[in-house]
């Protein structure tokens, strides 16, 4: 019993060490990068802390772009736990907050709370519903649902510019093109004491709930087998398919519910302002995390208070916006080379019963 | 400009054929070179993108476009590399290390390329074909690029190189039975990540061709997913380089039909029509793809066929 402990205690201090000593690594190569372009990178490492990090303000900008990495990164996850590797967050987003913008604004002046409610649950089957397709052809079909989803998610993008610049569109809006606004009764209100809007609860919810899900019940135990031995889950007589499928559904629900919270919370109607890159930060998000529910809390606020640093590092340092994309890249590829560090450091594995 | 109606729709479709396949033509050669040594590269979009914009900053420094193709390629060259020695190591995920190239490679290309937006870099010449016609029409659309022709006489030379030069067999054994290879003393990983190298050059030249002809200019807004579409476009073709030129055609086409609708007047629409690229690459891998067995012609050590 101890010595079982004992190892678990091993393996999750690997699968903190390794990922956070890779984010370093990344860090240090990001201020040589700076370096060679002739900017002084500890200017550069403490405007992105003061971005990010330093004021109240700050964390109010940081958990504001953290809830919808974690809503997206549960999107790469939980399909990841059945062995599956989709990057549909984008388009699932995208969708589910145009959704959610319909029935919002159909349903406007009805009780806030039920409009609310409709706005999530249509955003959430929207998204599931787009990436449990993609699941659905993998499974059934045998197309590979990484290209598959990033099909999808182009799909998404040009389905929703047609609608909202043709069918959908408020004609008020002339800039730019948007949908009728959910109005303000709707519009989802801020946490008490943190100043962070309703979304970041949501995101820790949908996180806690899915880790329980997936560690903690028969359930979520068949699907990690099918994750992990794909023939053995077939043997042991396991709903292979169908399982791969509601992963698949439950990860695009939450990116699609990360559509809701954008529309609801921060924009009030769907515009292309919906399709920032939140997809794809999530990717990253979720692979920091080892796929782990749980983790993705912190890491999506360590990489949202990165992102959210970017405006900070254009105005002082003069950098392009795309600074923050490069640390991102830099960060992707350490995290995973670090892969191959696991299992590589004897003070992790579990001591052998030699005494 | 005489009236020729609605049967602009079809030339300007097969004008679009002519000019959009290019960059699709290229990269999906590049891949069948890398995937047929055994890995996948999801990450030549990013490749594609760098290699748009590395082209068009050296050919604004130099005043040669061609200068500009060439350090594409070699930008390439050195993304393909990463992906391959990344790949070497130990228990990482080629489909993984692909994602995350793409994304490093974009961000990278948009960093670098900020100062390039806007200046005005010499482009590629085109090779007129069409002068016996007096249609204005067809006369644009048979103005071809020599990337293109390049990529068509590539495709055959690879196509001979697979079935008849010792390197192209080394590739494909590599790709299909490691084990087989391994026996006979080659070394896998040095194989795989020469031949993702190479398939990064060829992405390289295929963004070159974006910013340095067709648009023609560098802008963050350049490529609309070329780069991932020609992943699929090589499922599509079989891992066949004769095939891939086809299947680039037939991309192009598609991703022309919008622009030539809308030169028509029909404008209702438009991005689902901007779409049709994607959704004949998902109808393709559907009617094609099987649960039961891996594709004819597919390497056997691919780990998109498992």
């Amino acid at each position: 019993m101890l010595r079982a402990s004992e190892a678990r205690l091993r393996s999750a201090a690997e699968a903190f060490v390794i990922p956070v000593a890779a984010l370093a690594a990344a860090m240090v190569l990001f201020g040589v990068f700076m370096a060679l372009i002739g900017q002084n990178p500890l200017e550069v490492y403490r405007l992105i802390w003061r971005g990010g990090f330093s004021s109240g303000f700050a964390w109010q900008n940081t958990l504001s772009r953290a809830a919808p990495l974690i809503l997206t990164a549960l999107c790469v996850a939980l399909p990841a736990q059945a062995g599956l590797m989709v990057i549909a967050g984008e388009g699932a987003l995208v969708l589910g907050g145009l959704a959610s913008a319909m029935v919002g604004y159909a349903m406007a002046g009805d009780a806030p709370l039920l409009v609310k409610l409709a706005m999530a649950v249509c955003g959430m089957l929207a998204g599931g519903l787009w990436v449990a397709f993609a699941g659905m052809l993998r499974q059934y079909r045998g197309v590979n649902e990484t290209i598959s989803s990033l099909l999808f998610t182009y799909i998404a993008i040009a389905l929703f510019n047609h609608m909202v610049e043709g069918p959908l569109r408020d004609p008020a809006s002339l800039n730019k093109p948007s949908t009728h606004p959910i109005g303000d009764a709707s519009m989802l209100g801020r946490i008490p004491g943190l100043d962070v809007h309703w979304g970041l609860a949501f995101g820790v919810l949908f996180c806690i709930a899915m880790y329980v899900l997936v560690r903690h019940t028969t359930w979520g135990f068949a699907l990690r087998i099918v994750g992990g031995n794909p023939r053995a889950a077939q043997l042991a007589g396991l709903p292979h398919s169908r399982l791969v499928v509601a992963a698949c559904f439950l990860g695009g629900a939450a990116a699609g519910l990360a559509g809701m919270v954008e529309v609801a919370a921060v924009h009030g109607t769907a515009n292309a302002s919906l399709i920032a890159g939140y997809g794809y930060t999530g990717i990253l998000v979720a692979f920091i995390a080892r796929q782990n529910p749980i983790a993705i809390i912190p890491v999506a606020i360590l990489l949202g208070g990165i992102a959210s640093s970017g405006g900070m590092l254009q105005r002082r340092l003069d950098l392009p916006d795309a600074t923050v994309q490069v640390l991102q890249g830099m960060a992707f590829l350490m995290i995973l080379a670090g892969e191959t560090m696991f299992g590589r450091f004897k003070i992790f594995q579990p001591r052998q019963a030699a005494a | 400009m005489s009236d020729i109606g609605l049967w602009g729709v079809p030339l300007a479709v097969l004008g679009g054929a002519l000019r959009v396949s290019t960059p699709f033509l290229f990269v999906s050669l590049g891949e069948t070179i890398t995937e047929r040594s055994g890995r996948i590269n999801l990450g030549l979009e990013g490749i594609l993108v760098m290699g748009a914009m590395s082209g068009y900053a050296v050919s604004y420094w130099t005043g040669n476009a061609w200068a500009g193709v060439l350090a594409a390629g070699v930008a390439g060259l050195a993304l393909g590399l990463l992906h391959g020695l990344i790949c070497n190591l130990p228990r990482v995920n080629d489909i993984a290390v692909g994602i995350g190239i793409m994304l490093f490679g974009t961000g990278l290309a948009f960093f670098l390329g900020k100062p390039f937006i806007q200046p005005k870099a010499p482009s590629l010449p085109s090779i007129s074909f069409g002068d016996w016609s007096s249609l204005p029409q067809l006369q644009s659309a048979l103005q071809v690029n020599p990337l293109f022709l390049i990529g068509i006489a590539l495709a055959f030379f690879l196509a001979w190189a697979f079935r008849s030069t010792r390197w192209g067999l080394v590739v494909r054994m590599v790709g299909d039975n490691s084990d087989a290879a391994r026996a006979m003393g080659y070394k896998l990983n040095v194989v795989r990540t020469l031949a993702t190298a190479a398939g990064g050059f060829l992405s390289g030249i295929g963004g070159s061709f974006l910013s340095l002809y067709y648009p023609g200019s560098w802008s963050e807004g350049l490529s609309s997913g070329q780069g991932l579409m020609a992943v699929a476009l090589v499922i599509f073709a079989r891992w066949n380089p004769v095939n891939c030129f086809f299947a680039a055609l037939l991309f192009g086409g598609a991703g022309s039909l919008g622009p030539a609708l809308q030169s028509v007047g029909v404008t209702t629409g438009y991005y689902l029509f901007n779409a049709a690229p994607y959704l004949l690459t998902l109808g393709i891998m559907i009617a094609t793809c099987s649960t039961r067995h891996a594709l004819a012609g597919a390497p056997g050590e691919l780990s998109i066929n498992r």
